[in-house]
This record gives C-alpha cells, structure tokens and sequence, in this order.
C-alpha cells in the first residue's frame, strides 16, 4: 500500500442486540490519518472495520485502497483477508494460547525477526513476560500483547477494536502514546474504535460518529463531539451524581481519567440528565453547561 | 501362551492401529469441513457419518457385504480388475472398520474445532497465514485433548468391535479372528481359560484407555474472552 487514500461506501444489514439495522457507510481516510470510529453499541462500527478487514462481506459497495481494490460487489471482486496486510486487534484479542507472548509476535512477523520482537516487546513493557502464555496474563497485559501483535506484521492500515478498554487511566494514557508512535513509526493509516472521548480527542486526527448505520457527524474531534461555543474548559465524562442545592444542582462529572468535577446546573438547564448519562462539561464565565452527548449529536 | 492366542491379539491390535491410523488422517480434513464449511448438504453428511453409532452392526456388515459381492458392481470391478476379494479378509474388515468407526474420531475433532473461537482463525489469517497454516499452527495445537479423546476412542471401540468383524470377517484365524470373537468362540468350546485370559486383555486395555481420556479431559478447555 503506497501512499494512498482509502475510500469506503459500503451497505450491510446487520442483527444486533437493538434489532435489524442497515449499515451504510461512505467515507474516505487519508494515508496516514488517525481515524476515530464512535458510536452507541451495536451501531455497526465492529462490523464496519471487520468489512475493511476483510472478514465480513459488504452486501453492496466498494472498498479502495488507492488504486488497488479490496472489494467491489459489482465486479463480484473481494480480496482475500489474508492479501489485504491489515493489522487488526480483535475484541476478545485471540491470543493464541499454544504460543508464548514472544511466539505470538514471531508469527505475526513475515519473516521471522528477532530483534524487531523484542524491540515491540520492550516498547509494550512486555519483556519480562515473553516467555509467557497467554492464559496467564491480566487483561491489561493481554491487550498490549494483542496490539504489539497487530503492529509485528508491519501493517499498512491499522485497525483497532476498542484497544484500550480494558486498562487503568494510567496504563491507558501510556499506551495511548504507544498507539501514537507505532503510528507514527508505520507511517500507517489507523482506524480505532473508541467510546473514550479522552481517547478520541488526544489520538484521533478525524472523528466519525455512527448511530442506527449511518454516520450522523463527520470532522476534527472537536467538530464531532462539541457544538457548544467554545470557551472555558470543557471535559468528557459520566455524571455520577446530582444532589439539590438551593435553587440550583451540583452535578459531578467523572472524566475518563477519573477527574471528578463539580458543575453547578440551573434548574431550567438541568432537563432530563441523570446519573450514568455521558456528558460535556463546559465552565464558561457565569453560566457552567452540562449538556448531554446524545443530545448533541 | 500359544501362537494362535498371540496372532489373534496381534490381528485385533493391527485391526485397532490400522483402523486409528487411516481415520486420524481422513477425519481430520472431515472434521474441519463440518466444524467450518458451509455446504447445503451438511446435515445430511453430518447424519451419514454418525449413521454408525445408531445403527447396529449387522445393518452396516450386511451392507458392505453386499458390496464386497462380486455379483455387485464394485466386487465385480474389484475382482475383475484388481483379482481382489473383500469379504473375509483383513482388509475387507479394515475398511468396514474404518467406516464403522468414523463417527468416533469426527464427532470429538468436530466439536473441539467448533468450540475454539472464530477470532483465532480470523486473527491468522489477518496475519496474512493461510488455511493450512492456521490449521496447524493455531487450531491443531489448541484442540489437543479433542485429539487424544478422538485417537483414544477410535482405538477402544475397535479393540472392542465384534459385530461387523463377524458379518465380514467370520471367524478365520491368522487373518480376521479378533479377540472379542475368540472370546465367544472360545465360550462355546467350553475353553473357559483362554476366554478369560482374552476378557481380562480386553477389559484392562479399554479400561486404561478410557482413563487416559477422563484424566486429559479432567480440565475442560475453556476459551477466555477478555
């Protein structure tokens, strides 16, 4: 894959938990771009890399990749998964439990390199484990294995399902810069699926945001999550509570990395949020905004 | 011991190795089509190979010997082009018990493909690695007490077959006696010794291969998600 731009503009129905819907995507990523996928779940965005990948087939479309092209329903073309060099990190991140830490990367690797091995695993913090099977490591350390292994094949597009869930803030800031430089360093295109807004506004270049099969919103992070004027500082987070005070509300919001901030509310602005709502917070001078993120979009 | 005890042991264990052999390698590709293919005549395959666990061997030794028939087409084909006869002879009951006992080697490596997760197969082959090498390198490995339970099966219910060598193989010794048969024949010919010397072979092998697979099975292989 040159320097090239990939164009998606794809149809699929899908069944998921909230019932059929109908996928339809276009869009297009630029060679080198940091590309952020969100969306409530079972909105097709798992399902949305899983066609670039190769491993669903769209009902109707064309994926590109430069002049090259990966899927074409009309030309009944579909290149195979295995001729598209995608890095892909899944999910359930399926380690394979024969192999140790170190072997999993080693069979990534076209070509069997010792010390770009054990250049991942140092990156990851992973050396002292390589030894190590799969089964007999935490979430956390599983995940950075997945995505070490998704880099070891040297990928040209990077695909990444949710690659962070499962870390501590700390961790998650760390490996936050890992995913950054790897990009960097493949110089690849890189496609991550994220609910974190923190994730999404320091990684992502571009942000889409899908909902019922459709991209509702499209541009810069801020462009995608923040139509409220800017000014004053401004948070993504959880409301986790929402006491009476006088005439007005406190509401906490917890941000991703677990800052806890304290938003008075007026009543008539207060609507129906609720505890567990994912909202911005916004202090501008006088008048603090809590607005809902569903809401917005 | 006599000789003729020890051929007829020699016959039963060669039938048993022989039958395990031939089906770990045709049960394998067999398994991994029911576990992964989609073909619209899969149920109907998936009845045809468990046909044996149902069915009682004299319904499948009548059929294979109205196979082996020269008045048949394919025992004619046979006997005109390749001057060979089945019925009777120890290939004729080794074919018979391949077929018999493919239900046991397919149904453990079919279940145990199934039961790995997709993502591993999918993983593999983002990593650009073909079918066969995913085969493997990735599935094979990690569904090892499926393969032994499969061998282990496959090899006791053959020590233990009895039916279909006699529908096929009659009772002929150095060439289709088994000692499952001899056993009866031996009660017959009121030869309570030797029967019993056969029993307790039979029973102390079935019984330390049956505990091979319980203690390889003792830790059920499970898939962690997250």
């Amino acid at each position: 894959m040159g320097n090239e731009m990939i164009s998606i503009d794809v149809e699929k129905s899908i069944h998921t938990a909230e019932g059929d819907i109908r996928l339809n995507i276009n869009t297009s990523v630029k060679q080198g771009e940091l590309l952020a996928i969100s969306g409530p779940s079972g909105t097709g965005k798992t399902t949305l890399l899983r066609m670039i990948a190769g491993l669903v087939n769209p009902d109707r479309g064309t994926i590109k990749v430069g002049s090259e092209c990966w899927f074409d329903s009309e030309k009944a073309l579909n290149l195979p998964v295995q001729k598209r060099g995608v890095g892909l990190m899944f999910q359930d991140y399926a380690l394979f439990p024969n192999m140790t830490i170190e072997q999993n990367l080693h069979y990534a690797q076209r070509q069997k390199n010792e010390k770009e091995a054990s250049e991942l695993l140092e990156l990851f913090s992973l050396t002292e484990l390589r030894k190590r099977k799969p089964q007999s490591l935490s979430g956390g350390q599983k995940q950075r294995v997945a995505l070490a292994r998704a880099l070891a094949c040297k990928p040209g597009l990077l695909l990444l399902d949710e690659p962070l869930s499962a870390l501590d803030a700390e961790m998650r800031t760390t490996l936050q810069d890992h995913i950054l430089n790897a990009h960097k360093w493949l110089g690849a295109t890189t496609l991550i699926v994220s609910h974190d807004l923190n994730e999404v506004f320091r990684l992502a270049s571009r942000a889409i945001y899908i909902r019922g099969g459709n991209i509702v919103k499209e541009g810069s992070p801020s462009e995608v999550f923040d139509n409220i004027a800017a000014g004053g500082e401004q948070i993504a987070g959880r409301i986790v509570a929402i006491e009476p005070e006088g005439s007005l509300f406190i509401v906490s919001v917890m941000s991703q990395n677990n800052q806890l901030i304290k938003v008075p509310v007026f009543e008539d602005v207060i609507g129906d949020l609720a505890p567990g709502d994912e909202v911005t917070a916004c202090t501008k001078a006088l008048r603090p905004l809590v607005s809902k993120l569903k809401n917005i979009i | 011991m006599d000789v003729a005890f020890l051929q007829t042991l020699w016959i039963t264990f060669k039938l048993a190795l022989f039958t395990t052999a031939i089906l770990i390698v045709t049960g394998l590709p067999l398994a991994y089509l029911l576990a992964f293919g989609r073909f619209r005549l899969k149920p109907f395959a998936e009845a045809l190979i468990s046909m044996p666990m149902v069915l009682p061997p004299s319904v499948i030794g009548y059929y294979m010997l109205l196979l082996y028939s020269p008045r048949n087409a394919f025992g004619a084909w046979l006997d005109s082009n390749l001057n060979m006869r089945l019925a009777f002879t120890f290939e004729g009951v080794l074919i018979a018990s391949v077929i018999f006992s493919l239900p046991f080697m397919v149904q453990p490596l079919t279940s145990g493909l199934r039961s790995l997760p997709a993502s591993f197969r999918e993983a593999s082959y983002s990593l650009g690695k073909s079918a066969t090498t995913t085969f493997f390198k990735v599935l094979l490995p990690n569904i090892k007490s499926s393969v032994i339970t499969a061998v282990a099966l496959t090899f006791a219910h053959c020590i233990g077959e009895f039916g279909i060598v006699l529908m096929i193989g009659g009772n002929m010794p150095g060439e289709t006696r088994v000692a499952s048969i001899a056993i009866y024949d031996e009660v017959q010919a009121l030869n309570f010794s030797t029967a019993n010397q056969y029993a307790f072979i039979l029973f102390f092998v079935s019984f330390a291969l049956l505990t091979v697979i319980y203690s390889v099975n003792r830790k059920p292989e499970v898939w962690e998600t997250r």
